[in-house]
Parts: structure tokens; C-alpha cells; sequence
């Protein structure tokens, strides 16, 4: 037997024109974390779907074990010994752990006899890797944290000794990313193979052995990870030289701009999703909220920006109330100076179909610049398009263009050009660098900073703590809904993860 | 890399695919005739010449092609808005009581062109009246336009068997329709029209109400693409969270929507009972509504794809009455399998043949590059 887990070779796929993997080789080393990473739309996740038996591969040949191999489904793969932990989990919310774990894999068509034999397994594999999960717990109870471990345990139980992870801490908190690596690691000790594919290059640096490079469909570098630097890998996914570190000078805050005053959310199932939260934000600071998604950030953003309706509380906009509890214009807000980066841009901040001009325009289409009487005045639209693309840099330069055909980094420039050069006086920005490639995250910051310093009022959320800590002059940390405490930027990751895990906060809360 | 389909060049996705779709389904219509014991060839000759053959063949062909831009145009506006007006065919019968009015009242007194104008105001106003309230429904009480729309299709039959047969209907007449309509109720032809082609109308009734039906279908375009209300409606069509953000109100434009939609259904109304009738019968719409889902669907709610594919439903339906005629095997069950098939293939299974076009465009596209690189090198 080789230490060779899996090899690819030349592997080759195409989407009519789009060349996604163009001749990859790909070594990894048995009982080893093989780190992948690139920017979005480098390819890396159509080569797992390939090892994975999504997609076939147009050339090249895949070799386990130091057998050539044909994967032709995901069930080919699974028998080969390759288990996949996919970005969204795959599990059946009303279903318990035991039942996801068992399901497609029942060994019996009588489902107790299945039932009684997946628990002893189900146990041994617990004790063997430490991966304690109640079986009879419902996973529509159980924390993130805990439904991956099942998505692991599934894995396991299926007989993998090559173990996929899609970018698998998206939706964790520190601790929780903490708590994984231990478990990677002790899976590594155990013998098995793990891939972990992710856009983060800190992970990579704290747990893989080695780390492969994707860019633009190639492999461009694989390493050890001992001897590279979080700079060398930046600049090989991007292919030229990147500014990591955001340089801003101090906060220059002026009078209050926004002011939120206990407000409270619930979604469309009556939970309460914001929780009696109160802040200030100030002209001229970057106010930053930081959580975990999912803790009552995104209602935030929405009632404040009149999308969804708050149940109770204030919400003062330049001194004057907006009325959050009753319905709200959207329009009426833009009017009055604030605009609003959605978290969701795809649903939200863009219409995909549309051409990239007519996005130009979503919310500002009733302005009398864009328009002759009822009609669009097309000219004026287009060459304002022209303009913010000149400006922003957004490629293809072409305003005829549909949005969907933009990359991710470019649409959201195509939002933020909307929604800055309003010169609003609040800008409440939401993820602003979700699956924007790195080279668009270091235009993005500078612009959001430019704003700040021309003296607008900021308000951001990222579930990246990363870009929170490096934009923000205040952070402000959201669990539950509620507001659990509020920190300078200089606090440590530790510190901030643990009030974004609750912990700290409680404690607060009790004194 | 999450659309696995190459895009196509603008002739592939709106010429060639439809053009296959429609042979696909013609030659599974072919089978069925085949199967009926009857010879394909000679059904579709029947069906080209019956609806092409002559000046008043053509004739009928456009006159049916009328009411299917009115009722496709319909369908289509809502279709933008994300709205799905299955009820054309109800507001079509409803706004034939604009059209009766406004002939009943003047056509004595008044020439056809004063009339005209009347009658197609009348019948907007009544059709959008019949959509306002299944777009109001929606837009309050979120009771789902699908349904209240099939409903009031129903009510709108009922209704007018009622006005008809008690209140329309002249004194000591049997049939239950209105009385004949004076020629200030009376289209004009289109004679002069097909004389520029030297083709002779004969008997048909394609009457002005089918350069309404094109000037609609300007309007419609310029509503949609030109127009401050057209983004909207085409902001919530694509994305309802997107128009929420931008301050789009979603029940205005629904309202809005459905009255225009249910505006030009009524209008519809003006082709047979102005154009050919000239009285309101009962049933005059004759499933109108229900072509116009198909038509829009074919056309990909483009007035510009609108167009061809009500004149390829008229053909069906001219051409179609002349198999009938024509192969007695053949009975009208038959024309209705066949434009079946038609919805089928061009709208329901659009996508059938979509994927190996795309490869073979691929293929043609990465070919072509290579040769480019070898000739460059």
C-alpha cells in the first residue's frame, strides 16, 4: 500500500465555455489534512464534486489507493471510501441524529432491526473518534456545531477514510471552528485523509499538513504548509500582491446619525429575533456587529431599513423618528439619507436577470434624473451606469450586460456603487464581502473607510470576525438577539468569540 | 459553473429551439393522425393550405390571430409581474359588455370610427373591472390570483347567461344573444390591407381590430420595458424581496397589473362581436383565454414572440377546421390534441432539447477557439 490517498490526474472539466478545471494534479498523502484554496469560482468546489461523483470529469483519471477508479455517483464514491461534509448540511431537519445518520444506508428493509443495529454503531463510532451527539435528539434542536458533527458521523458511518469538508466553519463560531479542528485532528491521528476546502487562510495555516492553490480553474501551487506564509498564499490565489491588513486612521465621531432604541423583532413565525436592542451610531465611526449568523443581525438590518416590521421600539434617523413599528416606505428612508447594502444580494439588493444599468437604478427609480415623465429615460440611466462602472471598476464594463453573468465580487461593486455614491448620510452595509474574491475585499474596505471618513454614520455586519475587528471603530456583539456586550476593535478574537458564543455575555448579563 | 448550460446566441434561443420544439411536436401530432388510420401528409397539407392557401384562408388565419395577441398580451403582462392571470377568458367575456354597450347605444346614430374608440374603452374598462377584484383579493386578503381567477371565470359565464338571456336579448327572440348591431357597430375590413398583397379577403372577417391588437402589442412593450411601472412590475416579477427593499409596493402593483392584463382581455372582446358577430352571443369567447396562456407562454412574453405565436395558434385553429372539414376520420377532439401537443412541447417541456443544443454549440464554440489558437500559432 502507497501513503497515497487519492491522486487525480489531468482532470479536466467544462461548462460549454466556461473551462472550470483545466488539467489539475492533485497528490494527497494519506492520514494528512490536505488544505484547498482559491477564490470563488477558482474551481475548487467542481473538483470535489467530481471526487464526489456530482460531475464527471471531461479527461483525467482519479486514483484511490493506488487504483484507477471511475466515479460515476456519489454512491461510487462512498463505496470507494470518499464521505463529503457539504457547506449546507444534508439532513432532515425532523428527523433524529440516528435517523439521518441510518438514512440511505439502512441495512434491512425492517427499519427496527436497521434501527438497533445503526445505535451500536452509531455508539462505537462515537467512543472510537470522541464525537458524543445524543442519537435521539431531533437536528432540528441541535445547534450548527452539532448538525456537522452528525454530517461527520453520517460520513463515518458510511465507511470513509477520505473525509471532504466545504468550507465548513462558515456557519461557526470561534470556538465552535475550535472545537472542529480538534476533532480534524483527531480523525487525522486515527488514520483517516481529510480535505478541507475553505477561502480562509487562517484555517489553512492553523491545521492542514499541505495546501494546494486553485486559481482561475488551475492548480497553481501545492506546499507544506510549514513553509508558506498567509502572504505567499494570498498572493497565489490572486496572482499579485494583496493588502491584507485595511489601513484606516482614528474615527473622527461627530452627532448622533442613528439611533436605535429597544427595538424588537420577530420573524414570520413569531420567535423574537432582536431582542430590546438599543445603539447609537455616530457620523464620521464604523459601527460593527458581530455574531454568529443567525442571532438576530439580519432582522436588525431589515427593520431598520423599513424591509420588515419591528414590534416595538424607536429608531431615530437624522433626529427624526421612523415610524418602525407600523409599515415603512423603504423610499421615504432613502429620501431621508439612508441607504441600505443588503446582506443578500442576490435576493435582495440585485435582480440577477436584470441588465446591469436597470440594477443601477433598483430603489432610485423614481428619481426625475432617471426618468421622463412615466417613462425611463434610458440615455441618462446608461451613462450613469458608465460613470459608477468607470469608478468602481466593475468588470465586463458593460451596462447592457445581465447581472447574473457578473462575478460575485463585481455585483456586490454594482450594489455598493448604488448605494454609496447617493452620498447618504447613514450607510448600513450587510456582509459586504460575502463571496467577493479577495481582490474586490480590499477595494470594497477602502471604499467603506473612504465613506467613514467623509464623515457618513456606518453601520456593518459581517459574520467574518476577521473583517468586523479590521473595519469597525466600535463592535458591537448580537447573541440571541440581544446586544451582549460592546467592545474597542483592539479586543482579542478570543474575547469577541466567546460574547459571539453567548458565554461571556451571560455572565455580563448576571452581574 | 452553477448554470451547467452554455448560453446560446440570441437565433438559437428564440429561433432555433421553438423551430424544433414545433417539428417535435408536429411529427408526434403526425403519429397520432398515423394512428387514426389517416396520412400525416396529407393532414398537414390540409392544415397548411386551409390556413394559408388563399387570400380568405389567410384571411380567417389572422382574424383568429387577433384574439390570441389580445388574449396572450394579457397573460403575458401579468406573467411580468410574477402574476399568473389564468382568468383572460372570463374578463374577455365580461368585457364584451363594454363593446355591447357602446354598439347598442350609437351604432343607429354614429359611424364606426366614433363607435370604435367607445367600444374600446368599454370593453378595457370592463375586462379590468373583472381583474380588479381577483388583483384586489390578492393584494389585501392574499387570497392566490390561480385561484379567484378560475372563479371568476366561472361567475363571468353564469353572469352572462343571465344578461343574455333576461335583460340583453331583444323581446320575442329565441337565441340568447343581443340584436344585430347597426353599421356604426360594424368593424371595417381589412381588405385594402391584403390587396397590397394581392390577395382577396373573400368572406373572412379580418377587420381593424387587428392593427388594435399590433398597436397593443407596441404598447405592451413600451409598458414593460420603457416605463417607470414596467421596471417595477418586472422588479417583482424576477425577485418579490428585491422589490420589497426597493420600496416597491406590492400590492399596488398587483392591483395595477391585473387591471391592465384584464384590460387587454377585454379587449379581445372587440374582434368577434365588432369585427365578425356584429351582436354579443353567448360563448363568443370560445377558450380565447386559455390559447392566450400558451401564446404567451410560446412567446416567451415578448409582444415580438407574442405575435408569430398567435398567428402559428390561428393557423392551428383555421387550418385545424379544415382537417375537419376535409378528413371526416379526423374530428375536431383531434385539432385540440394536436395544439395540445404544440403547448406541450413549446412550453411545458421548453427545456427538453435545450442541453444537447447547448453541448453542440459548445462543441462548435471550443473547436473554433482551438483553431483560432493553432491558426495563431
Amino acid at each position: 500500500m502507497s501513503d497515497i490517498a487519492i491522486e487525480l490526474r489531468g482532470i479536466d472539466k467544462s461548462f460549454g465555455l466556461v473551462h472550470a478545471n483545466k488539467n489539475i494534479n492533485l497528490t494527497v498523502r494519506k492520514g494528512t489534512i490536505h488544505g484547498i484554496i482559491g477564490e470563488n469560482g477558482a474551481g475548487k468546489s467542481t473538483l470535489m464534486s467530481i471526487l464526489y461523483g456530482f460531475y464527471q470529469a471531461d479527461k483525467g483519471d482519479i486514483v484511490i489507493d493506488g487504483k484507477t477508479v471511475t466515479i460515476k455517483d456519489p454512491n461510487a464514491a462512498i463505496a470507494s471510501g470518499i464521505g463529503m461534509v457539504h457547506q449546507h448540511f444534508m439532513l432532515v431537519e425532523n428527523f433524529t441524529v440516528l435517523e439521518n445518520v441510518m438514512l440511505g444506508a439502512e441495512d434491512s428493509q425492517i427499519l427496527n432491526t436497521s434501527i438497533s443495529k445503526a445505535r451500536v454503531e452509531l455508539k462505537r463510532l462515537e467512543k472510537e473518534y470522541a464525537l458524543e451527539v445524543n442519537p435521539d435528539a431531533l437536528i432540528e434542536q441541535l445547534p450548527v456545531g452539532l448538525q456537522q458533527r452528525v454530517e461527520i458521523l453520517k460520513a463515518l458511518y458510511r465507511k470513509a477514510d477520505i473525509l471532504i469538508l466545504d468550507e465548513p466553519t462558515g456557519v461557526l463560531t470561534p470556538p465552535e471552528a475550535d472545537h472542529l479542528f480538534r476533532i480534524l485532528g483527531q480523525l487525522k491521528d486515527q488514520g483517516k485523509t481529510i480535505i478541507f476546502i475553505t477561502h480562509k487562510l487562517r484555517e489553512i495555516m492553523a491545521i492542514t499538513d499541505e495546501v494546494s492553490v486553485m486559481r482561475r480553474g488551475e492548480m497553481v501551487a501545492t506546499c507544506k504548509t510549514k513553509e508558506t506564509s498567509v502572504e505567499e498564499l494570498a498572493e497565489l490565489m490572486v496572482g499579485r500582491r494583496v493588502l491584507l491588513r485595511v489601513e484606516k486612521g482614528a474615527a473622527n465621531p461627530g452627532e448622533v446619525k442613528l439611533a436605535v432604541e429597544n427595538l424588537t423583532v420577530r420573524d414570520s413565525r413569531g420567535v423574537t429575533m432582536v431582542d430590546n436592542v438599543s445603539f447609537n451610531l455616530r457620523a464620521g465611526e464604523i459601527v460593527g456587529i458581530a455574531g454568529v449568523a443567525g442571532n438576530g443581525q439580519s432582522e436588525l438590518l431589515e427593520a431598520i431599513s423599513g424591509i420588515r416590521k419591528a414590534v416595538g421600539g424607536k429608531v431615530l434617523l437624522n433626529g427624526q423618528p421612523i415610524d418602525v413599528t407600523a409599515h415603512v416606505d423603504p423610499r421615504d428612508l432613502r429620501d431621508r439619507g439612508l441607504a441600505h447594502v443588503p446582506e443578500d444580494r442576490h435576493h435582495v439588493g440585485l435582480v440577477l436577470k436584470f441588465e446591469e444599468a436597470e440594477n443601477g437604478i433598483l430603489g432610485y427609480h423614481h428619481d426625475k434624473r432617471y426618468l421622463k415623465g412615466v417613462f425611463l429615460n434610458t440615455k441618462a440611466i446608461q451613462a450613469d451606469a458608465e460613470e459608477k462602472i468607470k469608478k468602481y471598476d466593475i468588470r465586463p464594463p458593460n451596462p447592457r450586460l445581465k447581472t447574473a453573468n457578473f462575478s460575485g465580487g463585481n455585483q456586490q461593486k454594482i450594489v455598493l456603487a448604488r448605494e454609496m455614491e447617493r452620498g447618504p448620510d447613514v450607510l448600513i452595509i450587510g456582509q459586504p464581502t460575502r463571496g467577493v474574491d479577495v481582490g474586490a475585499i480590499e477595494f470594497i474596505h477602502k471604499r467603506i473607510i473612504e465613506m467613514r471618513d467623509q464623515g457618513k454614520a456606518v453601520l456593518l455586519v459581517s459574520v467574518e470576525l476577521d473583517e468586523i475587528r479590521a473595519l469597525s471603530d466600535r463592535i458591537i456583539v448580537m447573541f440571541a438577539g440581544r446586544v451582549v456586550g460592546e467592545r474597542d476593535p483592539d479586543a482579542t478574537e478570543g474575547e469577541l468569540g466567546l460574547l459571539m458564543a453567548g458565554v461571556e455575555g451571560r455572565k455580563e448579563a448576571a452581574e | 459553473m452553477s448554470n451547467p448550460y452554455a448560453k446560446l446566441p440570441g437565433w438559437a434561443e428564440y429561433g432555433l429551439i421553438p423551430l424544433i420544439n414545433l417539428v417535435v411536436a408536429f411529427l408526434v401530432a403526425g403519429l397520432v393522425v398515423l394512428l387514426v388510420g389517416e396520412n400525416p401528409l396529407n393532414a398537414a397539407y390540409h392544415m397548411i393550405n386551409g390556413a394559408f392557401g388563399r387570400g380568405e384562408y389567410i384571411g380567417f388565419t389572422l382574424y383568429y390571430a387577433t384574439t390570441f395577441i389580445f388574449t396572450g398580451l394579457s397573460v403575458a403582462v401579468a406573467f411580468h409581474a410574477g402574476l399568473f392571470n389564468i382568468g383572460s377568458e372570463g374578463q374577455a367575456y365580461i368585457g364584451g359588455i363594454g363593446v355591447a354597450l357602446a354598439c347598442l347605444w350609437l351604432d343607429k346614430t354614429m359611424p364606426w370610427f366614433v363607435v370604435f374608440p367607445l367600444a374600446i374603452i368599454g370593453s378595457a374598462f370592463f375586462g379590468a373591472m373583472w381583474a380588479f377584484l381577483p388583483g384586489w383579493l390578492q393584494a389585501k386578503r392574499g387570497s392566490h390570483v390561480v385561484i379567484t381567477t378560475i372563479m371568476f371565470n366561472f361567475i363571468a359565464s353564469s353572469l352572462m347567461v343571465y344578461l343574455l338571456t333576461k335583460v340583453l336579448k331583444p323581446l320575442g327572440q329565441m337565441a340568447p344573444q343581443t340584436r344585430t348591431f347597426e353599421a356604426g357597430g360594424q368593424l371595417p375590413k381589412l381588405d385594402w390591407l391584403m390587396s397590397i398583397f394581392g390577395l382577396n379577403l373573400g368572406n373572412s372577417p379580418f377587420n381593424v381590430s387587428f392593427l388594435l391588437a399590433l398597436l397593443a402589442a407596441f404598447g405592451v412593450w413600451v409598458l414593460i420595458w420603457r416605463t417607470k411601472l414596467g421596471y417595477e412590475m418586472r422588479t417583482m416579477g424576477h425577485s418579490p424581496s428585491a422589490a420589497r427593499y426597493a420600496g416597491i409596493g406590492e400590492a399596488r402593483i398587483t392591483v395595477i397589473v391585473m387591471m391592465i392584463s384584464g384590460g387587454l382581455a377585454g379587449m379581445m372582446a372587440l374582434n368577434p362581436i365588432m369585427g365578425e358577430q356584429y351582436r354579443m352571443q353567448l360563448d363568443f369567447v370560445q377558450g380565447a383565454g386559455f390559447v392566450g396562456i400558451a401564446v404567451a407562454l410560446m412567446g416567451r412574453s415578448h409582444p415580438a414572440g407574442i405575435i408569430p405565436a398567435a398567428v402559428l395558434f390561428g393557423m392551428l385553429y383555421q387550418g385545424g377546421a379544415e382537417i375537419a372539414f376535409e378528413m371526416p376520420s379526423i374530428s375536431r377532439d383531434m385539432i385540440v390534441i394536436i395544439q395540445g401537443l404544440v403547448i406541450l412541447f413549446a412550453g411545458a417541456l421548453e427545456n427538453m432539447f435545450r442541453p444537447a443544443i447547448g453541448r453542440a454549440f459548445a462543441g462548435i464554440g471550443r473547436r473554433s477557439a482551438v483553431a483560432a489558437q493553432t491558426r495563431g500559432a
